[in-house]
């Protein structure tokens, strides 16, 4: 376009060859001779991915191969059973399911509760909703230690403490503030007439929340539960507060402690236990990444 | 109309559970907690009143002035390294890859899902010398340098630490100015380009201002995040050697749980609250100043 040609021709040839030119604009062939572009792309490509290749890699040595081959070096034998090793053996397997235990609940309840907040809060008319979106805001900013030991004294006074119920409560009631701050933004584009509309048909309003606009948000409810799904899935802090019990590691927990409990000197199971986690996780991530990507960023708030 | 968007009990209904919730959860153990940081002992052996003793030797402990001060070191290193890496990315996606960029953004991504405790362990073995030479030091062999102890001194511990959080979430900031920077008009940059403005100067003058308020509000989200950061450096060090990468988080977590001095890891809690009400206040007054004067 003619953009390019208005350069002063006093231009250094780099400087302008670097013109930063627009997502949309057509291309005018100087892309074959952006050497530079390429080779940063290919560092890139290399430091985001060499490690989880050397990590895959390295699940498949037996010990001895890694203790006294080159690092670099490819397996010299493929043990997939480190695989078996670790899910069984290692417990993994018991620690996922421990996760899914946790998670699933607090996820629907969280879900659940959030948007009927939202609701309230957005399109719901009254004194105070303003205030009240403030308040469960402020719960970003609260650095999760500060309710751990008070968290803690109730669930063991409670005799919760031997359950999952600890984890499922707390991950609800701290994704919460997220979750009622994103819901209430999507309820945001939706006209409030049409609630007004619904119930002169005769419809009361819980009802009309629960069969028009729950459907309305699905899409944001998918992104919401996405983005929350990860944090708690990854969460070690919480997890460890309220795991005492070897048997109710969730996974990060058990990861954690693979190292010590016999991680330290089978290094094909420990390797092939942080493989199991990492490329699950990325499934779930490569089959949604728009949705991910999006929820995660206009969500950039929890620290 | 207004009755039926008004109505008290659908309301009462809709909200109820999640405030309760909220409550329970958060508002009430925050107050609670600051209860404790005038008490000693813990759940098992029950709390006995010790007045402001835990405040006196906050101030006198030198574990929590190394604490405080790590803490604040990694908070500013990581996140100015996260926004500066992550807008450079952002630069190249918009400017040089175009819509090329979709691949190299799901890709660039990928670590910001990972658990950060399998991240951890990985980087461990990443730069590890014993009992196996990792790729880090096997590369650092082929070219004449020694291996480096990474994690036998605080010093190249931190760096190490730096750099998987670096590497861990450059790329959500990257997606997230990359959507700053999408939204520049067309016309702004071309009618600068007219003006003869290229190159450095064009991101100088005419992107970087256009871009600062997504800058600030990543700034603000990663400062709010790196001083509450526990997994990743409990996973790669664990707050080794020594304590010389133990933050806040994690002082506080050692006391409570290892020490089982419940009133005193409240009150590193409420020093930890404090801390980053006061950062994140500061950044946020300083990005309004900086933006109306811009």
């Amino acid at each position: 376009m003619a953009t390019i040609d208005t350069h002063p021709k006093t231009t250094p040839a780099r400087t302008s060859a670097r013109t930063p030119d627009r997502a949309r604009r057509p291309r005018t062939g100087r892309r074959g001779s952006r050497l530079w572009v390429k080779i940063v792309v290919a560092l890139l490509l290399v430091v985001e991915v060499y490690p989880l290749i050397w990590m895959f890699l390295t699940s498949l040595k037996s010990n001895d191969d890694y203790l006294n081959n080159s690092t670099w070096s490819l397996p010299t034998s493929w043990e997939w059973g480190n695989y078996g090793e670790a899910w069984n053996t290692g417990h993994i397997g018991l620690y996922v399911q421990n996760s899914l235990l946790a998670v699933v609940p607090a996820l629907a309840l969280m879900l659940l509760l959030g948007t009927a907040a939202g609701f309230a809060l957005q399109i719901m008319v009254w004194k105070g909703r303003s205030l009240t979106l403030l308040v469960f805001l402020a719960g970003m900013m609260i650095p999760p230690q500060m309710i751990l030991l008070p968290l803690f004294t109730v669930y063991f006074q409670t005799g919760l403490s031997g359950t999952l119920w600890p984890l499922i409560l707390t991950y609800t009631g701290t994704g919460l503030p997220l979750t009622v701050f994103m819901m209430a933004t999507y309820y945001r584009t939706v006209p409030r007439e049409l609630f007004e509309a619904a119930t002169v048909d005769g419809s009361g309003i819980l009802r009309a929340f629960w069969t028009i606009s729950v459907p309305l948000v699905r899409n944001a409810l998918l992104t919401v539960g996405l983005v929350q799904f990860f944090f708690i899935w990854n969460d070690l802090l919480i997890a460890l507060t309220f795991t005492n019990d070897q048997d109710l590691r969730t996974i990060q927990v058990g990861l954690l402690n693979f190292t010590g409990d016999f991680g330290a000197t089978q290094y094909g199971p420990l390797f092939a236990a942080i493989c199991i986690n990492v490329f699950g996780t990325l499934l779930i991530y490569l089959f949604l990444n728009q949705k991910v990507m999006k929820g995660l960023t206009s969500g950039a708030v929890k620290g | 109309m207004h009755r039926v968007l008004g109505d008290r009990r659908a309301i009462a209904l809709l909200l109820g559970p999640a405030l309760l919730v909220y409550s329970l959860i958060m508002l009430v153990p925050m107050v609670w907690s600051l209860g404790y940081s005038f008490t000693k002992g813990n759940t098992i052996d029950g709390f006995t009143g010790n007045g402001v003793a835990n405040f006196s030797r906050l101030f006198d402990d030198p574990a929590v002035r190394d604490a405080l001060w790590f803490t604040l070191k990694y908070a500013v290193v990581v996140t100015a390294g996260q926004v500066v890496a992550g807008y450079l990315l952002a630069l190249l996606y918009v400017f040089f890859l175009r819509r090329a960029s979709a691949l190299i953004r799901t890709l660039v991504f990928f670590p910001v899902v990972l658990p950060t405790v399998a991240v951890g362990l990985l980087f461990q073995k990443f730069f590890q010398v014993a009992p196996q030479t990792g790729p880090v030091n096997s590369l650092l062999n082929a070219v004449g340098i020694d291996s480096i102890d990474f994690f036998g001194s605080s010093g190249s511990a931190f760096w190490v630490l730096v750099a998987m959080d670096i590497w861990r979430s450059m790329g959500f900031y990257a997606v997230l100015l990359f959507a700053g920077l999408v939204d520049i008009p067309d016309e702004v940059l071309e009618s600068a380009r007219l003006d003869g403005a290229t190159g450095l100067r064009l991101v100088r003058h005419i992107v970087l201002p256009l871009s600062l308020p997504v800058l600030m509000s990543s700034l603000i989200f990663s400062i709010n995040g790196t001083l509450k950061a526990f997994d990743s450096i409990v996973a790669l060090t664990n707050g080794g050697p020594g304590n010389g990468t133990t933050p806040l988080t994690l002082y506080m977590f050692q006391t409570s749980f290892t020490y089982s001095d419940y009133g005193y890891g409240s009150t590193i809690a409420l020093l930890l609250t404090v801390v980053s009400l006061l950062v994140s206040l500061v950044v946020y007054r300083v990005s309004r100043r900086d933006l109306t004067e811009g």
